[in-house]
């Protein structure tokens, strides 16, 4: 959290006015820390009917030492409610939400969590029950927006057969690592997820690339990933090599300086991840840059480096890691795509193509039949306002609105992006693909 | 008792920061800040961070008092583990090689397992001593008990004594400066002005050329905002050196200008050494090994040889050793002190008379194809940090035989101070 308005509604005379007025008052959000609970006790978990994906709450939650209640106690606070509304089959069975949700969400500490649980509705066996799941998603993305003090609310859709698939994406949703991830929501699909050894170490023995190491959110990436067990492989262009040379040394990884666009970028990666550490089984296309101009005033140049750095240069070096012999059967591959690809943005009609282009990507690598075969999962974040170095240079005003236009009144850390990225690259997340995860606080853009 | 023949030391990568011209992007930097940079890279491009390598040795050339422990302390400032050891080495220009050397000694007679040897220099942040006048005087008021003592030493003080005594490129035997003593051999072996400015356009092409080939990726790590050597001028001519005016020789002998001699540079480099086993562990690529190695001094005080060729009398025993010609060698690195330096001693190298007179030799050693000489430019273009050349040419030779294929041959030659003179042959792994 930062800025100038944050700053003064937390002051003492700041807060009182901020209160008189109904201002927004952005809190400290909740981050993950390893001597921290998953989620604050106790969390109340319930269901509709068998609720397989409760069951399998319940039992990650008392692993993890999280005391597990049906309903609020009386007069208690709550860390966190996880709503099982799988079995859903007309819109009256919505009525648990008032029931349950209703006095949990009054009881939620602050940074609490909201995890709704509903079926995949294009898998409905009949039109009502295609309603009724669809309607989840507008009760998530509404209690998001309800909620207060850095609490957040999100949605799972669980595919058929993949209920016991869900447990990396509820750990993750309930935890400090999803402290920027509000009104989302994740589909999960079939796959084959394996649980790690140490849940605190989840890509233990792993081997990632990240691109665009060097700083700002690429660095954090890095961080999190070798925090969580990876060998992380930093790349960047060779002019940034001072900043990514002290990344590399902070986590404990390797430097390789290399320029995405060279035509050889792909294959002087996959080499050095080859011969250094023996594989790769993460890849995090992350490199990016912005030329903001109007379209009108849109020079060659800056239409064309966005568009090659941002895109033109992942196809190419997917065309050596995602080849035979590149990314391990079962890898991942997360881009970073921007909330500009989905909602666009004034000025950024280069850089919103190469981040919608990103999706478009998604969606095709997703469904791709030999990677399917190999069991890579392919997934995207979208990023809203990030506290970087980059978005430090954005003129006052619009940089305290940035900060302000989502539902928990602040702008997000680098960290936020990171821990989303780690997660997706999780061999117990493997049900998880095709996806994009905005990291946005429930912005209020493309919404 | 059974010998066997020790193993030979593994050249695994180095790095270095771009060089910086006297007084430039560095100016600010000290010997420590560099040589740490220096080996931050190396640790990075290495994955070495934490890691307990088994020795450093670095040093410096023009180095502050303080810096007595100028390479523990880098180390000590760098990601490697607390417990690796280091010490100081000096051999003016052939610091950084003759360390390189050292530690693959020590590595090819398993008392260490691996090993970084480098060097940096700066000539912006220079040491400055006291006059030797105010330095006697301070040293005999620490000395004096009585007041009479104190009052006769403090007596000793003078105004002119205020001036302080900066480094100057200058032998202390001669008074002469490299540049002069280098002037007198380049007329000694009739070396042209132009042969000098075109070595010298070409040092600057070569070196423009590999780094936009990407030779450098892995090689540099940019420092304080500068991604490529500060001296460079890829757009250099022979017709644009040409107009430069000489600085060092006399009359129809002054034939060196600041374009075919090194400026004062500010650098550092290191070079990662190590057994094929510990690179093997840590799936760390092997580029070449360090074959052999010679150094050699000539009397120049007498003038009976110039100040800058003691590795051409080094070359006949290295030669012998391995059963060479110079002839075999894919590629030869030979430092551009001055453009002069290479000349004179390619000159020497096909005189009859000198490697009969001089280096004992029933034949000249011979002519050197110049398309195998320094192919990735020299000190010319890049500058000459002195301590930090010879991790330069290292490593660069080191990757460059690699490309070649196992078991090119290169050879690296770098003339010191002093009259000294320190080679050696790398073969690619």
């Amino acid at each position: 959290m930062a800025g100038a308005y944050a700053g003064f509604v937390n002051s003492a005379v700041g807060a009182r006015l901020a209160a008189q007025l109904g201002l927004p008052r952005p809190v400290r959000l909740r981050r993950y820390s390893a001597d921290a609970p998953l989620v604050d006790s106790p969390v109340v978990v319930a269901g509709l009917s068998e609720a397989p994906v409760a069951a399998r709450a319940r039992a990650l939650l008392t692993g993890e030492g999280v005391e597990v209640v049906a309903s609020v106690p009386e007069g208690a606070k709550v860390g966190a409610v996880v709503l099982d509304l799988t079995a859903v089959r007309e819109p009256a069975d919505l009525s648990l939400v008032r029931d349950v949700l209703g006095p949990a969400v009054k009881a939620l500490r602050p940074s609490g969590r909201v995890v709704l649980v509903g079926a995949a509705p294009a898998e409905a066996s009949t039109v009502v029950q295609a309603a009724a799941r669809r309607a989840l998603e507008g009760i998530s993305r509404s209690v998001g927006k309800e909620l207060r003090a850095g609490a957040t609310a999100n949605l799972i859709l669980v595919a058929r057969g993949a209920e016991d698939h869900a447990d990396a994406t509820l750990r993750f949703l309930l935890s400090g690592r999803a402290a920027y991830v509000d009104g989302q929501v994740v589909r999960v699909g079939a796959g084959a997820p394996t649980e790690p050894a140490d849940w605190s170490l989840p890509l233990a023995g792993k081997v990632a690339v990240v691109t665009g190491a060097a700083r700002g959110i690429g660095a954090s990436i890095a961080q999190v990933l070798a925090r969580d067990g990876a060998r992380v492989v930093c790349v960047d262009i060779p002019a940034a090599g001072e900043a990514l040379a002290r990344t590399a040394n902070r986590v404990g990884g390797t430097a390789l300086q290399v320029d995405v666009t060279a035509p050889d970028a792909g294959q002087r990666i996959l080499d050095h991840a080859t011969t250094r550490h023996g594989g790769l089984d993460i890849v995090v296309h992350n490199a990016g840059i912005t030329r903001d101009k109007l379209l009108a005033n849109m020079d060659e140049s800056r239409w064309a480096s966005v568009l090659d750095v941002n895109l033109g240069s992942i196809l190419r070096m997917n065309e050596v890691l995602l080849a035979d012999g590149g990314l391990r059967d079962g890898g991942h591959v997360v881009l970073v795509s921007s909330i500009a690809g989905i909602a666009g943005n004034r000025g950024q009609t280069n850089y919103a193509a190469s981040k919608a282009g990103v999706i478009g990507l998604v969606d095709a690598l997703s469904t791709d039949e030999d990677l399917r075969r190999r069991r890579i999962t392919v997934n995207a974040v979208a990023p809203g306002f990030i506290e970087t170095e980059m978005t430090a240079k954005v003129p006052f005003a619009t940089r305290e609105v940035g900060r302000l236009l989502n539902s928990l009144s602040q702008g997000g850390l680098p960290v936020d992006v990171a821990e989303t990225i780690a997660w997706f690259s999780q061999d117990a997340n493997a049900g998880v693909t095709g996806n994009v995860v905005r990291v946005c606080g429930q912005s209020l853009l493309g919404a | 008792m059974a010998t066997t023949a020790p193993r030979r030391a593994a050249v695994i990568g180095g790095n270095r920061i771009p060089f910086a011209r006297a007084n430039g992007a560095y100016a600010k930097a000290s010997n420590q800040d560099m040589l740490t940079a220096a080996l931050e890279g190396l640790v990075a491009r290495h994955g070495l961070a934490g890691e307990h390598v088994g020795e450093v040795a670095a040093g410096a050339v023009l180095k502050h008092s303080r810096d007595f422990n100028l390479t523990r302390e880098s180390v000590l400032g760098s990601s490697l583990a607390a417990t690796t050891p280091a010490y100081d080495v000096q051999q003016a220009c052939g610091t950084g090689l003759e360390a390189a050397v050292l530690v693959a000694n020590k590595i090819a007679l398993g008392q260490v397992e691996s090993g970084i040897a480098g060097g940096t220099d700066t000539a912006s942040d220079a040491p400055i001593a006291v006059h030797e006048g105010l330095r006697q005087a301070l040293l005999s008021l620490n000395r004096a008990k009585t007041p009479a003592q104190r009052l006769k030493a403090v007596s000793r003080l003078r105004p002119g004594q205020l001036v302080p005594e900066v480094p100057r490129n200058v032998e202390p035997r001669t008074g002469l400066s490299m540049g002069e003593h280098m002037a007198q051999t380049a007329a000694q072996w009739g070396v042209t002005r132009e042969a000098q400015d075109e070595l010298a356009v070409e040092s600057h092409r070569n070196l423009a050329a590999a780094y936009d080939r990407g030779f450098f990726d892995d090689l540099v790590t940019p420092y304080l905002g500068l991604t490529r050597d500060q001296n460079l001028r890829p757009d250099s001519s022979v017709d644009k050196l040409s107009k430069l005016k000489p600085v060092f020789g006399r009359g129809d002998d002054a034939t060196m200008t600041a374009a075919n001699s090194t400026p004062l540079t500010d650098g550092a480099s290191v070079v990662l050494l190590g057994s094929d086993e510990w690179a093997a562990e840590r799936g760390l690529p092997v580029l070449a090994h360090v074959v052999d190695a010679q150094t050699a001094a000539v009397d120049y005080v007498t003038g009976h040889e110039g100040l800058l060729m003691a590795p051409a009398y080094a070359l006949p025993h290295l030669l012998e050793r391995q059963g060479m010609k110079l002839q075999d060698f894919d590629l030869v690195e030979i430092h551009e002190a001055f453009a002069a330096t290479v000349l004179c001693t390619l000159a020497a190298w096909e005189s009859e008379s000198f490697c009969r007179d001089r280096l004992g030799l029933d034949a000249p050693v011979g002519a050197l194809d110049r398309s195998r000489l320094s192919v990735n430019g020299s000190s010319l273009a890049a500058g000459h940090p002195f301590a930090a050349t010879g991790g330069r040419i290292v490593a660069s030779l080191a990757k460059a035989l690699h490309e070649k294929g196992s078991g090119a041959r290169g050879l690296i030659s770098i003339c010191a101070a002093g009259g000294q003179g320190v080679m050696a042959i790398l073969e690619a792994a």
